[in-house]
């Protein structure tokens, strides 16, 4: 062997054939190292959820963020430990949205640097609801389900989406309309899986800006008899427990380990936390003409104030003052006291404050034209409506609710050594304070486009935040169950796309 | 804009081509042959380089040498961690030397060294893991070296004269302008280019000969330091709006002393040993500043640290047509460890050599020379390329190949 290698350089030397140099050990004659999964089973990993369990990132479900969902990344990891293989019900393209409705499913959206904003990605999607999969699927992740919704028959009923009580996404990969995603979970004998749900029971009243309520208590909890809490609603607590129960229950049944994800407490993400309460501008002279045409308003508080119909207290955090630099957003609060009915100038408006959370989409509203009143500009004359802020109380009735889910999450894990919990409540509001770090160092924040946790959308992970939470997934498995299961390293994986 | 801008101008690494790895020595076919050995052998023009101060002792009254070589080199990365590999595929480089020396006296001689110490090219695939680092980099330099000797007595002579250089960068690199993006219009990269960049230094040698069978040499290179200056810079698939910008950027070619000795063991054998001190720890820090004022510095920290080659040489004259040469030098790598970078991917090296001469006549011989570096597997990272590039490390192997061809010119 020793001759031969002297040979083959003499060989070189004379240049009769090509000299690389070689490894000891070549990578293509390395396999991944095998690992083992303790006391768990990953031959059939189920994952369960909604959009962040299925890879949805950028405002839309497709293909390449798909494959980077953190159940993705998790299961090729398995893959060394006895992993079986996982199957995703993909998209049809690498742009997500649907044919029959690209307003409600739109395509992804990727980043213009230039303007420094996110844009639709230039293309068309392809993927139809009527494109139906044959499953079953290992990622079962739904993008839009609430907890509830795992346990609804029906959710993939292609006759049930004009109804509003179906799911395009579960349409796609149902096995049968009448099923429910639970059922088709546990027809699959799942030996592990995840679920991560909750999120969209307080998520979808903060997108919407807090305009919809706290659903009430209801008096049963038989699933066909309780109506869906309306969309942009909080799921009362003690529903989501009995929902929640009866889906871990079942999983349960199946003597499959697991790890309960929890809910993540959403103010802290960039979605409300990116447009600040005082983002507009104003030099003295447009500052002077706006203070003139609330004059009129500030007046009226003070005669309120000596009416005795509001405090004096009110009436400063309700007087509009502009002045040059940057000034608070002027909005509309209906947690103030209703003046009108004394004046019907007297609107429920104040100016925003730091413990205001204006929503990512009204970037591109501020400052505007008023679409009703174009001598009116948003923001400061046109006062925000409630759909594009969270006040302190609407804030507080969400972080409440996030608690209480937090808890039931919580004692379900106490209360069966098959479940682990991983906390990524406290994961999403590190990211917000400071940031997380990998082990060689790349580190993700919550800062919208740069920060590498958030895709556009400043709601959904990117693959590399992905890659973060697959990477703290793997520690709770290998340390609840004795699995090695290796992390992979953050830096392969993307953050955002650029146009 | 500016943001944007800083996280642009921050990742932005440039060359350290001129590592030690880089100054593949190939000045001479002879001296190649021998190890690159030649501070102390009186053989032929070549000394125009080697050591200019033992142009006085040549033989013939006008001296020519002239060479080119062909340099393959192939270097290999990977990471069993990441699961990557990629390698390099580098064109071949021809670095090129042309020596004439003509003795105006017997105590005064003049030559001219042209040479191209700097030569060499790496290229990775354009889509490769460290594209962040470099995708590829080029570097041209001719030195142009007038130098005279002046022999003190028939024991002494010392030598020297001012080098005129002229250098040339291309530099390729990926760019992030968003951490961690990738791009729909294909990767963004960032160009840097300036030719005909010149500068000046010097070399001075000194020859002792105590008896007629030991030769002892000495000779020192002066630090040349090549400013770029508003050199060309481009971007392509930048995102946005691209800076118009030019940049300047100060490379130092450190100084460099050898000495050496030869010793003839016989009518037929000669042996000699070179010792090079390379004084790389000028090499701090690359800093670049771009014109336009608003894109900001890039620091780059490269620590490098003085280097040693040791020199082994041989040569056997067979018979009145054939004379045989081979040698052996090992290399110090002036990189330290976590600083080492996909651009110089060069470790500790051994060299070995060989080359024949083959007589024509009396005044002409066609040399022959063989290189090969063996550079051992070495596991290293470049922990902290600059504030927000991330560490980038794995293992690499490389090795260069290079046969060369020459003819010795005598009247």
């Amino acid at each position: 062997m020793k001759n031969n290698k002297y040979i083959y350089i003499a060989l070189c030397s004379l240049g009769f054939i090509a000299c690389e140099p070689e490894f000891d050990q070549p990578l293509e004659d390395t396999p991944i190292a095998a690992q083992t999964s303790g006391e768990a089973n990953f031959s059939k990993y189920i994952s369960l959820g909604n959009s962040l369990t299925a890879g949805f990132a950028d405002g839309s479900l497709y293909r390449s963020g798909q494959e980077s969902s953190f159940a993705n990344i998790l299961a090729t990891q398995m893959q060394t430990a006895g992993g079986g293989e996982f199957l995703t019900p993909f998209m049809n393209d690498d742009i997500g949205g649907f044919v029959e409705n690209p307003t409600a499913f739109p395509p992804r959206r990727v980043f213009d640097a230039g303007n420094r904003a996110p844009v639709f990605i230039d293309a068309a999607p392809t993927t139809s609801f009527s494109n139906i999969l044959t499953g079953p699927f290992n990622n079962m992740g739904v993008p839009g389900a609430k907890s509830f919704h795992l346990a609804a028959p029906g959710y993939g009923s292609a006759a049930n989406l004009a109804l509003g009580l179906a799911n395009p996404y579960f349409v796609r990969f149902a096995s049968s309309p009448n099923t429910s995603v639970i059922a088709d979970a546990l027809a699959q004998q799942p030996t592990f899986f995840t679920l991560w749900i909750g999120n969209n029971d307080v998520l979808s009243y903060a997108t919407a800006g807090g305009i919809g309520v706290l659903q009430p208590t209801p008096t049963t909890n038989d699933l066909t008899m309780i109506p869906p809490p309306g969309g942009d609603d909080i799921s009362d607590p003690t529903y989501f427990a009995g929902i929640y129960t009866g889906l871990t229950n079942a999983l349960a049944s199946t003597n499959a380990k697991g790890v309960l994800i929890n809910v993540p407490n959403v103010s802290t993400i960039p979605f409300f936390t990116t447009v600040p309460f005082n983002a507009i501008p104003l030099d003295q002279a447009t500052a002077d003409a706006a203070n003139t045409g609330f004059a009129n308003y500030n007046g009226g508080l003070q005669l309120a104030v000596q009416a005795g119909v509001l405090t004096p207290t009110e009436a400063t955090r309700r007087t509009i003052n502009f002045t040059a630099g940057q000034n608070a957003v002027v909005i509309i609060d209906e947690n103030l006291t209703d003046l009108t009915a004394i004046n019907a100038g007297l609107i429920n408006i104040r100016q925003a404050t730091p413990n205001d959370l204006l929503l990512l989409t009204v970037s591109g509203l501020l400052g505007t034209p008023n679409s009703d009143n174009g001598t009116l500009i948003n923001g400061i004359s046109a006062p925000l409506g409630d759909q594009w802020i969270l006040t302190p109380e609407e804030q507080l009735l969400i972080t409440n609710a996030t608690n209480a889910y937090n808890q039931t999450i919580q004692s379900t894990v106490s209360a069966n050594p098959n479940l682990a919990l991983l906390d990524a409540n406290t994961l999403v509001s590190q990211l917000a304070s400071g940031g997380i770090s990998s082990e060689n160092g790349t580190v993700v924040t919550s800062d919208f486009a740069t920060g590498g946790a958030f895709s556009l959308d400043g709601i959904h992970l990117t693959p590399r935040g992905n890659a973060f939470i697959a990477n703290e997934l793997i520690e709770v498995i290998n340390s609840n169950f004795g699995s090695t299961l290796q992390k992979v390293d953050p830096n392969e994986f993307k953050t955002i796309t650029l146009q | 804009m500016k943001k944007l801008l800083f996280v642009l101008a921050s990742c932005l690494t440039f060359s350290s081509i001129y590592a030690g790895g880089y100054r593949v020595s190939i000045q001479g076919q002879r001296a190649l042959a021998m190890g690159h050995t030649g501070v102390a052998v009186v053989n032929s023009a070549e000394l125009a380089f080697f050591n200019p101060a033992g142009l006085v002792f040549l033989e013939n009254k006008l001296n020519v040498s002239a060479g080119v070589t062909g340099i393959i080199t192939n270097t290999k990365y990977q990471n069993l961690d990441t699961r990557q590999a990629f390698e390099t595929d580098s064109p071949v480089g021809t670095p090129i030397n042309l020596y004439a020396t003509y003795k105006i006296s017997d105590k005064f001689s003049a030559g001219i060294a042209v040479y191209t110490p700097y030569g060499s090219r790496v290229d990775w695939p354009s889509d490769w893991a460290g594209g962040f680092l470099v995708n590829s980099i080029e570097l041209s330099a001719v030195f142009i070296n007038p130098v005279v000797s002046f022999k003190v007595n028939d024991a002494l002579s010392i030598g020297g004269g001012p080098i005129y250089a002229i250098g040339g960068v291309n530099f390729n690199r990926s760019i992030e302008a968003v951490p961690g993006s990738e791009s729909l219009s294909g990767p963004s990269t960032i160009e840097l280019d300036a030719e005909g960049v010149t500068a000046w230094g010097w070399k001075a040698s000194v020859l002792f000969r105590p008896t007629d069978k030991l030769n002892i040499g000495a000779s020192y290179q002066s630090q040349i330091d090549i400013n770029a200056e508003n050199g060309d810079v481009s971007f392509q698939n930048f995102p946005g709006e691209a800076p118009q910008t030019g940049f300047n950027a100060t490379l130092p070619l450190p100084s460099e002393l050898t000495l050496g000795l030869s010793y003839q063991v016989n009518d037929k054998l000669l042996l000699a040993f070179d010792f090079n001190r390379a004084y790389w720890g000028a090499y701090e820090s690359l800093d670049i500043t771009f014109t336009d004022g608003e894109t900001p510095d890039s620091i780059n920290p490269r620590n490098y640290e003085d280097a040693s080659t040791y020199r082994f040489g041989a040569q056997y004259d067979y018979n009145s047509k054939f004379t045989f040469r081979a040698g052996y030098y090992f290399d110090e790598t002036p990189v330290a460890s976590g600083f080492f970078s996909p651009e110089t991917p060069r470790n500790d090296s051994h060299a070995f050599t060989g080359g024949l001469s083959f007589n024509i006549n009396n005044n002409l011989a066609i040399d022959a020379s063989f290189l090969y570096i063996y550079f051992a597997e070495v596991d290293e990272s470049f922990d902290s390329p600059n504030d927000s590039a991330p560490a980038f490390g794995g293992t690499y192997k490389s090795n260069v190949f290079a046969p060369g061809l020459g003819i010795t010119y005598k009247l």
